[in-house]
């Protein structure tokens, strides 16, 4: 007899006739955090089969990127995991910068993983504190929304936004950090550590917690692989792969972290290794903000590559030098051909591998993109994740996978 | 022994004697193409192969080539030997008349819904797929949204002239001004605006 069925009332056999019920979760639902709909089978309140409606929010990236330049790409990536837009940005210019050959600056790749350690750190506390929310504990959810918001200063710095950020362009960032910047980076590195702990403090040992969370959700590592989990997600399940580690980019392959894992891929699973790569992140930031400190006089001042063809010159330049003027208008008005190729590059995102193919055939936009959403692939899973649990098991295995319904639709 | 892209190469060789062909590393990444009919044997080998061991399914979407006379639709998989690092590119085309193409869905359960995605983008039929219908578009479309015969922006406009920037040419796909038709509503224009005077 398995766990569910000793909770579960069993009725003397044929006492009433079987029957099961259609409840309707989503698409707007408030404990859904996003649009999309599940359909779920109910036997009293045990799931006996799910089915997901995806697309509420579908976009046509992938055909507006056909007619776009490479620059005019970046705003659309934002709008995929919008919890974690810069990572989405970045590994965006690291595919263009692949396939145009650009090699960035070291302190810019420094300066892109600060960048995107932030972005994680973002992403993951949101979904731990709503996990937090799901299970009834609402303070966490807006102690560490503060820091999130701190992150959010930090982006506002660099690139003048905040959710849909923009940030950065082919070859480096639009501007150097400037000392407010990393004034706030330093308070961010300071108080954060403080915060995380007392977070965690009220939830790793919290009993309700451990309860609604252990052993729901779980998956094996092997049906995590053949869904193609990856991320936080499959690392739970207890396989150690991560992007950086495994095809490093900007430069990952010059710092020091470890990779957590789990080991049954449940809730609570995925709960720790968000977590504990939240203070990896931060062991990371700590480590870049010290190397981009070591760079001394003009190097210190280096934040782009030296790309004319496709990094917009100083607006000064533009005014009074002819050459400038006509780069700019060039890659303004998108004038410039792309070298034809194909190129897959991919880099870890806050729910996984995020990976754009790009195809291009020599003309001035992509002939073809595709983004490998992580969030669409693993979530084909949820039916085999609830299956046999409870309906308020549902939502939180929902909250433990990330679901970001930006990145689900494209 | 490090699993080297010659070694792939040289395994699908001797195992598919002349049917895997078109061998090319883009970028360091070992891509070659099959015929459709072959699709399921070469995933399924190089999949079971201990030596190979591609059991990830990293993506799979499909690109639209009008051009090619009878292979228009090409099917991409990315495939991720984990344990070894390695990452490969495998493409199956397939006429646009027919687009029949075995389903990967029974290897990898990741690939069910990608293919319902690629499916409904591009409308390769999946033989064999468990639930092969539209995901992210409305059931009711008629059409398969990213192939290349339909332009983003509306074809009734004339206000516009993006040949001026060099725009319109790009793909092949710049003369999509039906010009017959752009000559009979500039005329009609003209002659409204010669009432209107």
């Amino acid at each position: 007899m398995s766990v569910v069925d000793q909770h579960h009332v069993m009725l003397p056999e044929g006492s009433i006739g079987k029957q099961t019920s259609t409840l309707n979760l989503g698409p707007t639902h408030p404990a859904t955090h996003g649009v999309f709909q599940n359909i779920l089978e109910l036997d009293g309140e045990r799931i006996v089969d799910a089915e997901q409606t995806v697309g509420y929010i579908h976009r046509a990236f992938e055909k507006l990127a056909e007619r776009r330049p490479l620059y005019q790409i970046t705003p659309l990536t934002d709008r995929l995991n919008y919890c974690s837009s810069p990572i989405n940005n970045m590994g965006w210019h690291i595919t263009c910068e692949k396939l145009l050959g650009i090699k960035t600056p070291k302190r810019v790749d420094y300066l892109r993983v600060i960048i995107m350690e932030l972005a994680r750190i973002s992403d993951h506390l949101i979904c731990s504190s709503v996990m937090g929310v799901d299970t009834g504990a609402f303070t966490g959810f807006l102690y560490v929304m503060q820091y999130r918001e701190l992150i959010y200063e930090i982006y506002e710095e660099v690139c003048g936004s905040r959710l849909t950020t923009n940030i950065g362009r082919i070859g480096g960032f639009e501007r150097n950090f400037n000392d407010i910047a990393f004034r706030k980076l330093e308070q961010f590195l300071d108080e954060y550590p403080k915060v995380l702990k007392e977070f965690e403090n009220l939830f790793t040992r919290n009993r309700i917690f451990m309860e609604r969370t252990m052993g729901i959700g779980g998956i094996s590592a092997e049906r995590a692989l053949n869904y193609g989990f990856t991320g936080p997600n499959l690392r739970a399940a207890g396989v150690d792969y991560d992007v950086r580690v495994h095809s490093p980019y900007s430069s990952y392959e010059d710092f020091n972290f470890n990779v957590p894992v789990g080991s049954t891929g449940d809730c609570y699973d995925r709960f720790l290794v968000r977590n504990k790569e939240m203070w990896e992140s931060l062991s990371i930031i700590r480590q870049a903000y010290q190397k981009v400190q070591e760079f001394k006089g003009e190097e210190a001042e280096v934040f782009h590559a030296d790309v004319p063809e496709y990094y917009l010159p100083k607006k000064e330049d533009v005014y009074t030098k002819m050459e400038a003027l006509i780069y700019h208008f060039k890659i303004i008005m998108g004038e410039t051909d792309i070298p034809s190729g194909e190129v897959y590059s991919a880099v870890e995102g806050g729910n996984g591998e995020l990976g754009f193919y790009l195809i291009s055939d020599g003309g001035r936009t992509p002939y073809r993109l595709h983004f490998r959403r992580p969030c669409f692939i693993y979530y084909q899973a949820y039916t085999e994740l609830v299956k046999d649990s409870m309906l308020s098991d549902a939502i939180i295995v929902m909250s433990s996978l990330n679901l970001i319904a930006g990145e689900l639709d494209a | 022994m490090a699993l080297t892209n010659e070694t792939i190469r040289l395994r699908l060789q001797e195992k598919f004697t002349g049917e895997v062909t078109g061998f090319e590393e883009p970028f360091g990444l070992l891509t070659f193409s099959a015929p459709k009919d072959s699709n399921l044997k070469v995933l399924q080998f190089l999949y079971e192969d201990a030596e190979l061991g591609f059991q990830f399914l990293t993506d799979l979407c499909a690109v639209h080539y009008p051009e090619r006379r009878g292979e228009e639709l090409a099917v991409v998989y990315h495939l991720h030997n984990l344990v070894e690092n390695v990452r490969i590119r495998f493409k199956v085309y397939t006429n646009i008349s027919q687009p029949d193409v075995f389903t990967a869905s029974k290897l990898f359960e990741s690939a069910n819904w990608m293919e319902r995605e690629t499916y409904d983008f591009y409308g390769v039929n999946f033989v064999g797929h468990p639930n092969l219908k539209r995901i992210l578009n409305v059931d009711e479309m008629e059409y398969f949204p990213l192939r290349k015969e339909f332009p983003l922006e509306d074809q009734t406009r004339i206000d516009k002239d993006d040949e001026m920037f060099g725009r319109g040419g790009t793909n092949g796909f710049g003369d999509r001004w039906d010009e017959e038709k752009l000559r009979t509503i500039s005329e009609a224009e003209q002659n409204d605006s010669k009432e209107i005077l």
